[in-house]
């Protein structure tokens, strides 16, 4: 079993990491910024323009700790990493799975499930806490999920399960306005839309789940899985669909939870944000900061996992349920069970 | 496995010609395991497997007839317990590592 090893988050322009004894050095302008133990690192994640010496890639690679690069508004860079570890055994297996209609369609279903499950669990939270004449709306929304999960138990296809999942995604982006409180009305949110994020909520989601889908491609990565390989995500060249898959469920209760937590609790303003010539929306470097404080202290938050009945932390349930999906391509388990929040 | 949270502190006599070398070799041991929280003094959090690793790291450097080392075994919520006043704030290897 993976411990909560850490992550160091590279923020700084111009950066250079190099490698003394067992340690990563962090410099900038030959002013040293900080020295961490490669031991208490399980990935490098570099945010900014940062530089690396071979030394260090290579301690890295043969201690296991994935190296990966990402642009200013957190978009997907490059990832290193050595040979895939684990067995090739459940590669074949997942491969096959991947291949057999009936097997993709299931473990598809499943992640949808698991997803749909838990952003109508994470609005009836919002449902709760909301004012008076919001909640309709709410209500609403969680009733149309119900409706589309009951539907996903007859989808006879894949095309059907990623129907359903497109008409879900709308009806839950439909209803974030109403998750707004007090001052943070204040940002506006016309749906989802990425590549570039055209508002401020948009960036910070495209954000979350950029470094989700690390955690979830790091967490197969760990258990010998092909993260490149998906189910409900078809193969593309460059996408890691297997993590994509992975990440559905955990969407609503880890990004898009903290996402209206920091906005909400006024943590994050639209100040906070800077807008690009060709309409793409920024974290400004300290709000960056703090979303990033934010996602790796919740990670350390406790949650009970249904499931496997044991507490564990948010930062290790990707890489329980790459545990469980390695079962399920095994043949030790019948179904996949998605994470889902109580 | 359950971590082990370690103070290692040392006095390391530099006086005789070899001093200087075991110091750095010691300082060299414990930064590649944990945290330098003054001068001679680390914090170390690890896995059983690296604490045997770096005890006899450091066993193996120093001399009996003049330095010495204690290691102090801290329960796991050190961090709470725990008051800083002054400069060089030390870096929590657990917390959320941003630069």
């Amino acid at each position: 079993m993976t411990t909560a090893l850490n992550t160091l988050f590279i923020t700084l322009e111009g950066a250079r990491l190099n490698k003394e004894g067992e340690r990563v050095v962090v410099t900038l302008h030959d002013e040293k910024k900080a020295e961490v133990p490669l031991r208490h690192l399980r990935s490098v994640v570099c945010l900014a323009r940062a530089w690396m010496t071979p030394e260090l890639l290579e301690s890295c690679v043969e201690a296991g700790i994935h190296v990966s690069f990402f642009g200013m508004t957190g978009r997907f860079l490059a990832r290193v990493e050595g040979l895939p570890g684990g067995n090739v055994l459940l590669r074949r297996a997942q491969f096959r799975a991947a291949d057999d209609g009936a097997r993709t369609l299931e473990i598809a279903r499943a992640v949808v499930v698991g997803k749909l499950g838990n952003a109508r669990q994470f609005l009836m939270h919002a449902r709760r806490d909301a004012v008076e004449e919001r909640k309709p709306v709410l209500e609403e929304a969680v009733r149309r999920l119900s409706g589309h999960l009951r539907a996903l138990e007859r989808a006879e296809d894949l095309e059907q399960v990623r129907g359903l999942e497109g008409i879900a995604a709308r009806d839950y982006f439909e209803v974030f306005p109403s998750l707004l409180k007090g001052e943070a009305r204040r940002f506006t949110f016309d749906g989802r839309n990425r590549r570039p994020p055209r508002d401020p909520l948009n960036a910070l989601l495209s954000f979350g789940y950029a470094l989700l889908a690390q955690d979830c491609a790091g967490a197969l990565a760990g258990v010998g899985l092909d993260p490149a390989v998906g189910f409900l995500h078809e193969d593309r060249p460059g996408r890691l669909s297997l993590a994509l898959d992975l990440m559905e469920e955990l969407r609503a209760p880890v990004v898009d939870r903290l996402v209206f937590s920091l906005v909400n609790r006024g943590q994050l303003k639209p100040e906070d944000f800077k807008t690009e010539a060709a309409g793409g929306v920024l974290l400004r470097d300290e709000a960056r900061k703090a979303f990033l404080v934010a996602y790796q202290s919740a990670k350390q938050v406790e949650v009970q996992h249904v499931f496997l009945g044991q507490q564990t932390s948010w930062g290790l349930v990707p890489h329980l349920q790459a545990l469980l999906l390695a079962r399920v391509l095994r043949g030790e388990l019948d179904g996949y069970p998605p994470f889902a929040v109580r | 496995m359950k971590k082990v949270t370690v103070l290692v502190c040392y006095d390391v006599q530099v006086s005789d010609s070899d001093g200087p070398r075991r110091l750095r070799r010691i300082a060299r041991a414990c930064k590649d395991h944990g945290v330098r929280v003054q001068y001679s003094v680390f914090e170390c959090v690890l896995e059983p497997k690296d604490w045997v690793v770096l005890r006899a790291r450091l066993l193996a450097e120093l001399d009996d007839s003049c330095d010495s080392l204690r290691f102090y075994f801290l329960s796991e919520d050190v961090a709470k317990k725990t008051e800083h006043h002054g400069a060089r704030v030390p870096l929590d290897v657990e917390g959320p590592l941003i630069v």
